[in-house]
């Protein structure tokens, strides 16, 4: 029997009120890989994260962790073994430092499903990783630009320890330098073993770091392929992203 | 007027400060990160008082009375601990209406287990052991214990300071007052986190209360008295910020305490007591301050409000079956004087009813189509009453006079309130309009001269032919009657649509150009104007009139009759005051504990439909439709 | 003739500058767009000319007289109507009194207490309906209307107070491409015909290009470009903040 992936996603709907927003979606993720969601504003990328991460009211399918079912947790309890939410609006904790931020989602080390070690992070390791945020470890973060709160909002995640990010929309609207950056760490975790779930709009940035794509239009994935197949494909990407 | 003595009075504020800087700060810690505004926190401040005396009574000397205290605040916050397991938890996602409706019913609850448990009367505690002296300041004579009281606020505050600075726990409290999705999905479980925030809260409030045992006696009438003195505390010092309720809570205590120090001044042949003022102070400085910084002297921007459930459907005029059902009940109504000649008491009753009817209507007016919440809508109710009496009373006004002396007094307090209410939304402008409810209480209570103080204002009879009950029945059919369709007329007007709109998107109606906030305020002093009336109508139907009336309770029971009903139908109101009304009158005949009975009941509607009432009903339906 | 003149606007949030001394005019009758990154201003500029937030510093003229700091509702009253980014409508009113509602208000009626506010302008609202393509829904609850519909319903809104700006901030967000080239047509019909001028913020560059007369680019709270469609587009500053590298080359250059 093979080991399960990282991450299995089957059948998912959801709903906001009595709108429903997914339908259907199955994708998996495995252990190490870097798979990005693609499609327009409201075409289901952010929604699907939520859905993963049990913050929507009212979903249906099934979610697993390693092969742990995780449909009927609560947000707690799915970030608790081991899934890192990075949400698109980056959420910081204005009124906390950067330090205290670290510190609100810190969790126990963690292991893989073959008992091998995860990532564990520290705040001075996340510092090495994000020079300017060692800079800056006792501002609040109300008072950091953007992009420094969405390295902010990646370290916080990190100091989960979690076997997998979740990663919605990282380069929305950030500095291209910075998003250079956050590629990069994206790629430095990908290269430790964790998988990463990547929402993404921007192709070019997608193709810098992604191994296969899936593409949503309307809550539903109409194509996926690995991401070099993608890339050569004008037709696909000029139904479903441009315009 | 000597300095000193303003300055020992200064103090004595402090010491009274330090209370009321417990139960704000619990009240604001809980709200912070549960966003619920528990109207029970001066229940547990009461509590407090209450376990703090026992347990000093009965375990005696200075471990009964210190240990007592420490005791009383673990007892009470296990209680609120208790409570939020059982009740809150289950409503976090209920529509804030009824989040605050279920704290109200437990201070009914809480407030009549008390009276079970200690009986009415006051209960005198001892005075705290090695802290019975009194210290010499300026000549004057402070008790020891007064300085101690001054001492702890600031301590407490401290404590609390670091505990939410340097501590994991209160990290977590501040990251989950910002954001408490964000906090669960990095893996924090919330539900604890938020059972201990209610515990630390309520066991605030109870040390609060305890520390005040020995000052003063406790007694049932702590719970309202403590909580609308920290709703304005909160509002002027900004919900969430725990500094910010310690400076309010001294402004506040110190403009009272000064106003008292002040005491009887003479100024150009007048003489004036300022000492009356203390309530009207308290009132000033909120006004001052919601003006000055809405968000009170240190507080965030307010918190998004969560709209409450889905948008009402769109109101359709009566059709023809329903105008045709309205006509047949008031001609019932119109015959009942007839029908029921041999008891006369189904017209005391039906009298009653109508009053209800009124009332209930009015606070919809403003509640469902203005979205305004009112909790202390009692306040007109009170106000046409008293103004009624008072212009019998003082100005030997015939009834007719009276009833219109009734809406005026009343809608120049709704104009006056109003003026700051609007300025508000949601919890704040629920926590607003009880305070000032409160005031009005506290004003009437106090001015003896006036009012009558708690003897209230007597033999305010109608003027035939209204002596005669089937007259006075017919009197009060044809006003409320008159009343309630004026209000539903308003409602298809431009201006009740305008209220809407201001309700359903204020940024929309401001960018079609509606004044949101006058349009609001105009449609609070209406309300308040025909609450008026049925205030003016209760008081010649009962003949007279006392601060009893007017109590925070019939605040209540306007939002309880509203509710039942149904908020979001035109017609919720009348029905809804109609079965409350003949319930309450059933019900109290046999239990001296109706407002335990009411919490209870209002705890398993809430409970049973924590989407609303209404939205229960749509819910059943849906159910019994499914095979 | 600049209509609206937006001068040395600035305006922060705690140490965030979300507008920095910002200037630009809009003719008669232009189609302006606004673009730039999220965070750039755009709403924050918009507000301040709706006047939701009053500005730090400089002032918006509108037909040469001074309109910041004065509330949205009176500068509705002076001629600018405009749409939200999440569309704004009255959920417990049917479509059509929607519109009403706005035409009551246009003609100063918002304090009448007798007659029921369904008897006023409904003909003129049926035909603003009928102009956004909604007079089939009139009867409808608002509440119930897909996104796109309530977009629609907005713009009558918008226009129910007969303005010479309108601002529309995010038109098309949560739209499906098809459905935003409708929308934008519409609009662009609705206007010409009525003489209006738009300022508009958009996303979809497709929309801006095609439909712009001429487009101002903020970057960081600051006015960056300032030109039409070509000059923008071969702009290399907003090619490094917006519009992405991708734009020229194809592809993003590979990083170390």
């Amino acid at each position: 029997m093979t080991a399960p992936p990282a991450l299995e996603v089957e059948r998912l709907c959801a709903w906001y009120g009595a709108a429903q927003i997914l339908y259907d979606v199955t994708f998996t993720v495995g252990r190490g890989e870097v798979v990005t969601l693609m499609g327009h504003n409201g075409a289901g990328k952010s929604t699907t994260m939520k859905a993963i991460m049990g913050l929507l009211p009212r979903r249906s399918g099934v979610v697993r962790l390693y092969g742990r079912d995780l449909s009927a947790r609560k947000p707690f309890q799915i970030a608790r073994l081991g899934v890192g939410f990075t949400p698109e609006d980056r959420r910081i904790f204005s009124d906390l430092t950067v330090l205290e931020n670290l510190d609100v989602a810190r969790q126990p080390p963690r292991l893989f499903d073959d008992g091998t070690p995860a990532p564990a992070w520290t705040p001075d390791a996340l510092f090495r990783l994000f020079p300017n945020l060692a800079e800056m470890r006792h501002r609040p973060g109300g008072r950091m630009s953007g992009g420094e709160q969405q390295m902010l909002t990646i370290a916080r995640t990190l100091m989960g320890n979690p076997l997998i990010v979740l990663l919605d929309e990282p380069s929305e609207g950030i500095a291209p330098v910075i998003v250079d950056e956050i590629a990069n760490t994206i790629l430095e975790l990908k290269k430790q073993g964790l998988s990463i779930l990547l929402s993404e709009q921007n192709v070019g940035f997608a193709e810098l770091v992604s191994d296969r794509v899936y593409m949503l239009q309307k809550g539903q994935i109409r194509w996926s392929g690995p991401m070099p197949e993608l890339a050569a494909n004008a037709e696909v990407q000029s139904s479903y992203l441009t315009g | 007027m000597h300095l000193e003595g303003l300055v020992f009075q200064a103090l004595d504020g402090l010491a009274s400060a330090s209370g009321l800087f417990f139960v704000a700060a619990g009240l604001s810690l809980i709200f912070g990160v549960t966003r619920i505004v528990n109207i029970a926190h001066g229940s547990f401040y009461m509590l407090g008082a209450y376990i703090a005396v026992t347990l000093a009574t009965a375990i005696g000397g200075a471990v009964g009375f210190w240990g007592g205290i420490l005791a009383t605040a673990v007892i009470v916050g296990i209680v609120g601990a208790l409570i939020e397991i059982v009740l809150l938890r289950r409503i976090y996602v209920a529509p804030e209406l009824f989040q605050l409706l279920a704290t109200f019913a437990l201070v009914l609850v809480i407030s009549d287990a008390t009276l079970w448990l200690w009986g009415p009367e006051d209960l005198f505690g001892p005075r705290a052991p090695g802290l019975r002296g009194a210290v010499e300041i300026l000549g004057r004579r402070l008790p020891t214990y007064d300085a101690f009281l001054i001492a702890i606020g600031p301590v407490v505050l401290c404590l609390l300071h670091l505990a939410l600075s340097r501590t994991r726990f209160g990290r977590l409290i501040r990251a989950a007052t910002e954001d408490r999705e964000m906090v669960g999905a990095l893996g924090v479980n919330q539900s604890v986190l938020f059972t201990a925030v209610f515990a630390l809260g309520a066991a605030l409030a109870g040390f609060g209360g305890a520390l005040q045992a020995a000052r003063e006696p406790a007694n049932l009438g702590m719970d309202l008295t403590a909580i609308s003195d920290a709703f304005v505390v909160v509002v002027v010092g900004g919900m969430g910020s725990i500094a910010g309720s310690y400076v309010a809570a001294v402004l506040i205590a110190e403009v009272k305490a000064v106003c008292i120090g002040i005491g009887l001044v003479q100024f150009a042949g007048l003489s004036f007591n300022f000492s009356k003022l203390t309530l009207v102070a308290e009132f000033l400085v909120m006004a001052i301050v919601l003006v000055v910084r809405p968000r009170g002297l240190m507080g965030r921007q307010q918190v998004a409000i969560r709209s409450v459930a889905e948008p009402d459907a769109p109101i359709r005029p009566a059709t023809k079956t329903a105008a045709l059902f309205g006509v047949a009940v008031l001609v019932v109504l119109a015959a009942l004087p007839l029908l029921a000649r041999s008891s006369p008491y189904t017209l005391v009753l039906g009298v009653d009813v109508l009053i209800a009817v009124l009332f209930a209507a009015s606070l919809h007016f403003i509640m469902g189509p203005g979205g305004m919440h009112s909790f202390g809508h009692a306040a007109y109710f009170g106000l046409g009453a008293y103004g009624a009496a008072l212009a019998v009373q003082w100005f030997a006004a015939p009834m007719g006079v009276a009833l219109v002396a009734a809406p005026l007094l009343a809608a120049a307090g709704a104009l006056l309130f109003g003026y700051f209410a609007v300025r508000l939304s949601g919890v704040y402008l629920a926590m607003l309009t009880l305070a000032f409810a409160q005031i009005v209480w506290s004003i009437v209570f106090q001015w003896q001269e006036i009012t009558g103080g708690s003897n209230g204002v007597l033999g305010i009879w109608p003027t035939p032919p209204f002596d005669k009950l089937s007259a006075y029945f017919l009197l009060t059919l044809v006003l409320v009657a008159c009343g309630v369709l004026l209000l539903r007329r308003m409602l298809f007007a431009p201006f009740g649509y305008a209220m809407r709109a201001g309700r359903d998107s204020p940024l929309r109606a401001e960018a079609i150009g509606i004044d949101v906030k006058r349009i609001h305020w105009l449609g609070f002093a209406i309300a308040g104007a025909m609450c008026g009336v049925a205030g003016g109508l209760f008081a010649f139907a009962k003949g007279s009139i006392s601060p009893e009336t007017i109590s925070i309770g019939r605040s209540i029971d306007g939002l309880v009759m509203v509710l039942l009903g149904g908020i979001q139908t035109l017609s919720g109101p009348i029905v809804g005051a109609s079965v409350f009304a003949v319930l309450q009158d059933y019900v109290m005949r046999e239990t001296p504990y109706w407002h335990a009975l009411l919490g209870g009941i209002i705890l398993v509607l809430v409970l049973a439909f924590p989407g609303g009432l209404a939205g229960g009903a749509l819910d059943l339906a849906r159910r019994l439709r499914r095979p | 003739m600049s209509t609206l003149t937006v001068h040395s606007l600035s305006k922060s949030f705690g140490a965030v500058r979300a507008v920095d001394d910002l200037s630009f005019s809009l003719a008669e009758g232009e189609f302006l767009a606004l673009i730039g990154p999220n965070g750039a201003g755009k709403s924050t500029c918009f507000n301040i000319i709706n006047g939701q937030l009053t500005p730090d510093d400089g002032e918006v003229r509108f037909g040469g007289n001074i309109i910041s700091r004065l509330p949205p509702r009176d500068i509705c009253r002076r001629g600018i109507a405009r749409t939200f980014q999440i569309a704004a409508t009255f959920g417990s009113m049917t479509v059509a009194e929607n519109v009403q509602m706005a035409l009551i208000a246009h003609a100063r009626q918002t304090y009448r207490f007798w007659h029921p506010a369904a008897s006023y302008h409904r003909a003129l609202a049926l035909d603003l309906l009928r102009q956004v393509g909604m007079e089939a829904a009139a009867d409808r609850p608002c509440r119930e209307l897909a996104y796109g519909d309530v977009k629609r319903v907005e713009l009558a809104i918008a226009l129910a107070s007969d303005p010479k700006l309108l601002l529309m901030d995010e038109p098309t967000a949560g739209m499906a491409p098809r459905e935003r080239n409708e929308l934008i047509t519409l609009v662009k019909a609705l206007v010409v015909e009525r003489g209006i001028c738009v300022l508009f913020t958009e996303h979809s560059m497709d929309v801006v290009f095609t439909f712009a007369d001429r487009i101002i680019v903020m970057a960081r709270g600051r006015l960056i470009a300032d030109g039409d469609a070509n000059s923008i587009r071969s702009n290399a500053l907003v090619r490094q903040v917006y519009l992405g590298t991708r734009a020229a080359t194809g592809r993003m250059e590979p990083i170390a």
